[in-house]
């Protein structure tokens, strides 16, 4: 019992590393753009596809490939923003929510148009698990975790050191400040669809390495991402940390009680509840 | 030549005006102070000279400069920083973080500046790696003008400095209004509580439902009737 439980809540640290990257992003566009970004699954999605392409294409492994895909996925959010999301920036933010979906729809088809409707992965053949004691630990798992770790000490790094990761944080605080103290919003902006769609792609390409790679992926993640953020009180990337931990913990321990179709369901019911009892988050008060 | 001229200025936030026709002049090194009852636009007339507000007819000069149609971002790089009434500081980041915000676009070497305001206000320096959220009202304040100093600005503009202070809190924040003033930096503010920044003041503007009322030196200003009636309490 007490090995099924460690079992199990490692998966649960698995499923919440993706978790936290994909609402990290979710967070920071919040936090500067005041949108819920609904095409934030399928770029998850088409990070992962990219890093296929080279993976299939031209025989990279999966690691090598990763740089290569965050730099595309990152290029495409940039290009999403300045061509659909910056026109729409002066209007009320739910026509941007609106769009957003528009887009998560148009990035989906784009997928299974480029890369086909089927399941895939990125090796074929069962990778031989480590057994540490009676737990089983897939070296997957291991990257999965570590990577994520590094990107968030790093990203950490970037909001607390540099001045377009300052800048970040300020035009989230404080918008008209931000303006008035002569912050290059437009140019922060673009950082910060950079930054997002970078984490996403490596959310997608640690998620289709835990399970496989399917057009739909991203939208059926997109709703454990969001009660990620708003866990983590969205706005805020570090809350989405906790947040996508929770989640992910809570939705694989779930399926030790209940039938595993219902993980997404256990998200969901967070996310209403979060949203009924503390809408600003786990942490403190005001946004 | 003076430094901010606003010239016949109407405009507003896009409905209807609410400044008709304002005119106000800062010259360098001088202190100005509009006073005025509550909506009566001086915190409009205050953004209309740093590119906030949709200005119709009239001009807003700096220097030489017209500044009208520039947006804020262009005219913090002409030398003009703007401290607004309220929410004017990033409360998620400590003292030395706002401090750094302000000097954004700064790319020299901004510790000389940085000294320089943790000398000017002290309590800063100390609590330089304090979130900005958690500080005083007094504190804030003190840290709004320090950020709005970074870029070492020829014309400071200063939403009621004082609003919400105590009286403590107020006088050093009226003396130290002086101080940057000595420096050489020119300082148009907006104050509520009238009497002790007339007294501070070279020139005051009386402003009513967007009109200019009464322009005169801060000294006359005190002695008027009318303003004391008004604004002075009696
Ligand atoms: N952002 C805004 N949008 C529309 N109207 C505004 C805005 N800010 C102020 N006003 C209106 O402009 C008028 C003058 O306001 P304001 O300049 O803030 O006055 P004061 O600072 O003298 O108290 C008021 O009628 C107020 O309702
Ligand atoms: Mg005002």
């Amino acid at each position: 019992m007490l090995m099924d439980f460690l079992q199990v809540g490692l998966y649960g640290v698995v499923l919440g590393s993706i978790l936290t990257l994909g609402a990290i992003g979710v967070s920071l566009i919040y936090g500067i753009l005041r949108f819920a970004h609904f095409a934030h699954g399928d770029l998850m999605a088409l990070g992962a596809y990219f890093a296929l392409s080279l993976v299939v294409g031209l025989g990279f492994p999966v690691w090598a490939s990763a740089p290569f895909a965050i730099v595309a996925a990152a290029l495409a959010a940039i290009a999403i923003d300045q061509i659909v999301y910056r026109r729409l920036r002066r209007v009320e933010p739910v026509i941007l929510l609106i769009s957003s979906f528009g887009i998560a729809i148009a990035l989906r088809s784009i997928i299974q148009l480029v890369w086909g409707p089927h399941n895939q992965v990125y090796v074929k053949g069962i990778q031989m698990p480590w057994r540490v004691g009676d737990l089983i630990v897939k070296p997957d798992h291991v990257w999965i975790v570590l990577g994520a770790v590094v990107l968030v000490i790093a990203l950490h790094l970037f909001l607390t050191r540099t001045k377009t990761g300052k800048a970040m944080r300020a035009m989230s605080d404080n918008m008209d400040l931000a303006l008035v103290s002569g912050i290059p919003a437009e140019r922060v902006i673009m950082a910060t669809w950079a930054v997002g769609g970078g984490l996403a792609a490596v959310a997608g390409i640690f998620l289709a390495m835990d399970t496989r790679l399917h057009p739909v992926m991203g939208w059926s993640v997109l709703l454990p991402v969001f009660a990620a953020a708003i866990l983590g009180g969205i706005g805020r990337p570090y809350g989405a940390i906790a947040g996508g931990m929770v989640i992910g913990m809570a939705m694989e321990l779930s399926t030790m009680i209940i039938d595993p179709t219902y993980k997404p369901a256990v998200a969901f019911g967070l996310m209403v509840l979060m949203l009924i009892v503390r809408p600003q988050g786990l942490f403190k008060g005001n946004a | 030549m003076s430094l901010l001229t606003i010239e016949g200025v109407t405009g507003g936030y896009g409905g209807a005006d609410i400044l008709h026709g304002v005119d106000l002049r800062v010259g360098p090194g001088e202190i100005v102070v509009i006073i005025g009852p509550n909506g009566a636009g001086k915190s409009t007339l205050m953004k209309a000279a740093f590119g906030l507000v949709t200005i119709r007819e009239g001009a807003v000069l700096f220097e030489r400069r017209d500044i009208t149609r520039l947006r804020p971002d262009q005219i913090v790089r002409e030398g003009v920083s703007y401290v607004p009434q309220e929410r004017n500081v990033f409360p998620s980041m400590t003292v030395h973080e706002n401090l750094e915000m302000g000097a954004f676009i700064r790319d020299d070497d901004i510790r000389p500046q940085l000294d320089k305001i943790y000398d000017l206000f002290p309590r800063l320096g100390e609590r330089r790696d304090q979130v900005a959220g958690s500080m005083s009202g007094g504190e804030r304040q003190m840290l709004a003008m320090g950020r709005a100093l970074m870029l070492e600005p020829k014309l400071l503009l200063l939403d009621e400095p004082t609003a919400g202070l105590s009286p403590l809190f107020m006088d050093q924040t009226f003396e130290r209004i002086q101080s940057i003033n000595r420096t050489g930096i020119g300082i148009l503010m907006v104050e509520q509580n009238a009497k002790q920044a007339l007294a501070i003041c070279d020139r005051g503007y009386v402003l009513t439902m967007g009109r200019n009322r009464v322009e005169d030196t801060g000294a006359s200003l005190l002695a008027n009737k009318d303003v004391a009636e008004m604004f002075l309490g009696g």
